[in-house]
Parts: C-alpha cells; sequence; structure tokens
C-alpha cells in the first residue's frame, strides 16, 4: 500500500489522452528559437523547425550538427537552455519528461541499437507495448489476444516471426535495428524519431528499411536522421540540413544538394 | 521457453524439494524419534538450520534487487536487522516481570537506564499481530523513503551502492546508543516466550524451523512469479539499459523503488524469523561488513536466479560455521578469497557451473507459441 502511492506521481495525470495532440494548424512538431550549450558548446543555435503531421523529414549535416541533440531535446533528454518545444499546438514537452513525452507519443529510435538482450524478440516487443505502464498493472499484465495479433502483425512487418523466442543478444546488427523499429511501432507513436536506422544494414536490408519507412508515412510522422545520401534519396520529400546547431536550409534533396551553402559546409567545411 | 530456462527448471525444482524436505522432514524426525536417537536433530542443530534458512531469505531478497533491477544494494544487512528489531520488540514485551529487575512494563535495559517510562514507539510491540506488521513496514518504509529519494534524483551505480552503505553505517552508530532506545550495545535478549510457549523448548524450535522454511519457499515462488511478470522483464531491462526503457514511457525510478521495498520487506521477514532462533538482536547486525557478505553469498551461489542465492547463503554460511570452528581468524580471508575466485573463475556462481555441466540436448524450436 505505500508503493501504490508511488505509483501515482507527477505525470500521470497531467498526461494527454490519445488524440488530444492538435496538428490542426499542420504541424505536429514545433521547435523555436531552440539553443543548448554544453560547457560553452553551442550544440543547438537558436534552431527553429517544424515537422507535419504524417511527413516524413529527413535530417542530415555533418558531424556535431547537433541532429542527435535535437532528438535529446525533443524527448526529454536534454533540456534547452532557451527556446520552446511544442507537440501540437498545446503540449509543451519542456514541462514533461522522458516517460511522459514517450506516452504522449514521441517514439525514438536510438543511434546504437538499444534492444533488451537479456529479453526475448517477443518479449521487446511486449515491453514497448502500448498500455498502462504503472508499476502494479504492470506485475499484473496479462496479453489479451488482440496485444498478441498486434505483437505478430509487427513481427512479420520486421521480418522476425521466426527469431521470436530468441534473446534479442542474439540478433544480428541488422536485424536488432528492425526489433527497435519494431519496438517503436508497438508503442503506436504520433512521431517517430529514427537515428541512422541502416547502420549495419546489408543492401537488401536497407531496401526494405526504406519501403517500411514510406510505408509508415502518412500514419505516422517520421524525423530520420540518416548520413547516407542515397538512402536518403530514396525516401526523402523533404530533407533539412542542419549545421552548427542550426537550420542551414530546407528543400527536396535535388534543392539541397545543388545549394552551393551545403556544399560548401560538406566539401569545403 | 529457451534452453537456459528449462535447465533452470530443473535446478529450480531440486531446490525447492531440498527446501521442501529439511522444512518439513526435520521437525518431523523429532517428534518421531526420541531424543537419543541419531535421527533426533538436537535443539542447537535445528537453530543453527534455521538460522540459515533465514539467511537464505535474506540472500533472495538481494538477489531481486540486485540480481534483476541491477541495484547493488551494500545495506540490505540493514532491513534485516529493522525486521529483527521489531520482532527482538515484541519478545523483550513477552519477558514481563521475570526479568532482572522484575519491572512488568519496562525491558531491563531501561530500568538500568533509570528511565520511568515506556517510549512511544515500544507502544504496541506486546501486540503479535502489530510487530509482525512493523517487521514489513519499518524496513519497507525505510527503503520507500530512502528509494524515492535516490531513485528520483538519479542516483545510481556505484554512487548508490556506497549510500546504501552508508546508511547502515548510520543506523550502526544510531542503535549503539543508549537514548535511542533499542538496548544500545548490548541489544534485545534474555527472550522468554514467543506467543506464550517458551522460546527455548524443542518443539519451539522445530516450528520456527518449519515456519522459517514455510516462509522461504513461500518467498521463492512469490519472487520466481514476480520475475517471471512483466514488471519482472522490466526490471531486467532497467538492468542492462536503463534509459532506454524510460523513453518507452516506464517510469524507471518507480519500478527500482517497488523491487527495492519489496526485497526490504523480504529481508525485514528474514530477521525477523532469525532473532528467535538465535536469541540477540544487537547493532552490529548492522554492521557494513555484515551486508557485504550477503553480496557474497549471491555472488557464489549465482546472481539473477533466485536459488542460486539460497544455495550461495547456506553453502557460505555452512563453510562459516565449520572454518570458525577450525580456525576463526582465517574465515575472512577465506571469504575475500572465495569472492575473489568466483568473480575471476565462475562469473555465474555455482549455478552457473551446474549449468555447464548439465547441458541438455540442443534442441532449439525457434518457432511455435508464445513464451509464457
Amino acid at each position: 500500500m505505500m508503493i501504490s502511492a508511488a505509483t501515482t506521481t507527477e505525470g500521470g495525470a497531467s498526461l494527454p489522452l490519445d488524440g488530444e495532440v492538435d496538428a490542426r494548424h499542420g504541424p505536429i512538431l514545433y521547435m523555436e528559437d531552440v539553443s543548448v550549450s554544453f560547457d560553452g558548446f553551442r550544440a543547438l543555435n537558436h534552431l527553429s523547425l517544424y515537422i507535419d503531421d504524417g511527413e516524413l523529414r529527413c535530417l542530415i549535416g555533418p558531424n556535431g550538427a547537433g541532429k542527435t541533440t535535437l532528438m535529446d531535446v525533443i524527448t526529454g533528454k536534454t533540456k534547452p537552455d532557451s527556446g520552446s518545444v511544442f507537440f501540437g499546438q498545446t503540449i509543451d514537452l519542456l514541462e514533461m519528461d522522458e516517460p511522459a513525452i514517450a506516452q504522449a507519443g514521441i517514439c525514438r529510435k536510438f543511434q546504437k541499437p538499444s534492444v533488451f538482450d537479456a529479453l526475448t524478440v517477443f518479449e521487446n516487443l511486449e515491453l514497448a507495448l502500448k498500455t498502462d505502464k504503472r508499476t502494479w498493472p504492470t506485475l499484473f499484465h496479462k496479453l489479451n489476444s488482440e496485444q498478441r495479433d498486434r505483437i505478430q502483425d509487427v513481427l512479420q512487418t520486421i521480418a522476425l516471426p521466426a527469431q521470436q523466442r530468441q534473446l534479442a543478444g542474439a540478433l544480428s546488427h541488422g536485424q536488432k535495428q528492425w526489433l527497435e523499429i519494431g519496438m517503436l511501432l508497438m508503442q503506436d507513436p504520433k512521431v517517430m524519431l529514427v537515428d541512422e536506422p541502416i547502420a549495419g544494414m546489408t543492401h537488401q536490408e536497407v531496401e526494405r528499411t526504406a519501403e517500411l519507412l514510406l510505408s509508415l508515412q502518412g500514419k505516422h510522422s517520421i524525423v530520420v536522421v540518416e548520413h547516407d545520401m542515397e538512402f536518403v534519396r530514396s525516401i526523402a520529400r523533404k530533407v533539412t540540413v542542419l549545421h552548427e546547431g542550426s537550420v542551414l536550409t530546407e528543400g527536396t534533396m535535388d534543392e539541397v544538394q545543388n545549394d552551393p551553402r551545403v556544399i560548401q559546409v560538406y566539401l569545403g567545411g | 521457453m529457451n534452453i537456459s530456462n528449462l535447465t533452470q527448471d530443473k535446478t529450480y525444482a531440486s531446490v525447492l524439494i531440498a527446501l521442501a524436505s529439511v522444512t518439513l522432514l526435520i521437525p518431523l524426525c523429532n517428534l518421531i524419534f526420541p531424543e537419543d536417537s541419531a535421527l533426533h536433530f538436537s535443539a542447537y542443530s535445528v537453530s543453527l538450520i534455521g538460522k540459515y534458512l533465514t539467511f537464505a531469505l535474506l540472500g533472495l531478497s538481494l538477489d531481486m534487487v540486485w540480481g534483476y533491477a541491477g541495484i547493488l544494494v551494500l545495506g540490505q544487512g540493514a532491513f534485516f536487522a529493522l525486521g529483527g528489531y521489531a520482532m527482538g520488540m515484541y519478545l523483550m514485551r513477552q519477558i514481563g516481570t521475570r526479568g532482572v529487575y522484575g519491572n512488568a512494563e519496562l525491558p531491563d535495559f531501561m530500568v538500568f537506564l533509570n528511565w520511568t517510562e515506556l517510549p512511544w514507539y515500544w507502544n504496541g510491540f506486546e501486540n503479535f499481530g502489530f510487530a509482525m506488521l512493523m517487521v514489513f513496514l519499518a524496513p519497507g518504509l525505510l527503503a520507500f523513503i530512502f528509494g524515492w529519494l535516490a531513485f528520483r534524483s538519479r542516483v545510481t551505480g556505484v554512487y548508490l551502492s556506497i549510500i546504501t552503505q552508508a546508511l547502515t553505517y548510520a543506523l550502526l552508530l544510531a542503535f549503539f546508543r543508549n537514548e535511542m532506545g533499542f538496548g544500545g550495545n548490548n541489544g534485545l535478549t534474555d527472550f522468554k516466550d514467543i506467543l506464550g510457549f517458551n522460546i527455548q523448548s524443542e518443539a519451539v524450535r522445530s516450528v520456527l524451523l518449519l515456519m522459517t522454511g514455510l516462509s522461504l519457499i513461500g518467498a521463492l515462488l512469490l519472487c520466481r512469479w514476480i520475475v517471471n511478470s512483466k514488471l519482472g522483464r522490466v526490471a531486467t531491462a532497467v538492468r542492462d539499459q536503463e534509459s532506454r526503457v524510460r523513453f518507452l514511457g516506464y517510469r524507471v525510478e518507480l519500478f527500482k523503488l517497488w523491487v527495492f521495498v519489496f526485497a526490504a520487506m523480504l529481508a525485514g521477514l528474514a530477521g525477523a524469523l532469525y532473532v528467535p532462533q538465535v536469541g540477540i538482536i544487537n547493532p552490529s547486525e548492522f554492521s557494513p561488513l555484515n551486508s557485504l557478505e550477503i553480496v557474497i553469498w549471491v555472488a557464489v551461489g549465482g546472481r539473477g536466479t533466485l536459488y542460486g542465492a539460497i544455495i550461495g547463503a547456506v553453502l557460505v554460511n555452512y563453510a562459516k560455521t565449520v572454518l570458525t570452528g577450525l580456525m576463526p581468524d582465517a574465515w575472512l580471508f577465506c571469504l575475500g578469497g572465495a569472492f575473489i575466485l568466483v568473480t575471476l573463475l565462475m562469473p555465474d556462481g555455482i549455478v552457473g557451473l551446474l549449468r555447464r555441466r548439465i547441458k541438455p540436448k540442443p534442441t532449439l524450436n525457434a518457432t511455435g507459441g508464445q513464451p509464457a
């Protein structure tokens, strides 16, 4: 009974319900004038970025341009020094911590595949499943048939149904990447932040990842950070180039690649 | 279910059967066979085995929090001692006028200190039910407050381990003070009765052993159920990749707190079962060294398996009984040596060695139904 007091704490009550994200004005994610410094180094410098509802956006930029920091700010890992970050019109992400933001529907795949090696593929997906994530309900949680079907669907999508009872630690690097994407899907997110999804993948896996991401746009807003220009070209409608912590330019892949500033940053910098 | 689960299940079942046999057979033998029979266990050995089983329960509690939630608690002994003190306070109140000073209200040490009335926090402990509640509440509450502050501030790893060590050391110093009202240096002892029965009698010793064994079996089943629940899997995930779990929407600090408080209560129960069997509780139970020993039991037995903690606790303590009898000064060296050997040569402990011995036929079944 003492423990239950702890399970109903901050965040629990103020969480927006599904569908409360107000994206009627177009963008689902607003970052305005955001700055972050680490020991004097400006990781983000008055950055403003808008992601539309259902859009697939690619973020590119040289190392140290602030791509990962940007994801850290959106997911609550890093609090910016100034600026505002809104989810829809009404939800202020700067007032929420990581679990609250995740439950609100912003999910993240990390640069390094971060799956739980000691659990099976099935269990990894089960943990990600969108459901009551407080302690006591988690203790007594039993999967219903609908949820089992959902897990099987995602297993099909990420092409790992045969490996579902293997430990995730036994998967190949590419399979781990897929599993982590599957874990994002299990959370049924509004916004997916996908950091370097194709690192360590074979050519075939890369193609299937591109197909998967393309099939998800519209249903989810997706932000992909990737270095592989060929991959970016194959999926992107709109590309944002980051440089030294702010947006250098935005546009189609062709526009961006022919922009002299971009060429200078990549080649001349 | 994969291969390692199957071997685990076999060892788990063997440990369960062994526990049940010890728990039931020893009291039964003492009931059936006369005192001069070879199958009759002396009061001393009954208490000794009972003590091992309370340590096994204590080891089990640490394995929950260390083996599964990844929190290396170096102060688990503090919760054990608190549970022990709660039981000790009940036993003190049962002495009544039979104490040296014959005071019906006050325990001897209070009369000795010229106290005239019982401190407020001793009220209620004459009631067995209340005392048993405190056996769980006192360690649970301390763990809750401590864990709430530590986990919310995201204190982890070595830093957390060190402050748990400081916690038990602080309690050690506090309980040494006479002004605290817990008997100071001498602690609580000279117990006479438990629930109206003579605590020295052989029958009561057997019943205490039975209760300890049943508690341990119950706790093992409960822990097993918890680690196989979704909460158990979240705990394992927290152990391996804490920050990733946050991004899945779980409040990591509350899951750690849950396991931490649960383990503290289990340790409290172990302490409460320990005190009537050894006949004393004093501040030395808070000694940091005791808490370190618990870690060694779990490491020797095999961390993160539950039954490994039980095997480790019983074996190390048996070795301690034998070796301290043979050469008292060598014990700490043996303990330290065992810890180094286990860390270097068998990172999965004795259980890990067993598992490598009994390898089942490799029948990997990748497809099929859902994992349980």
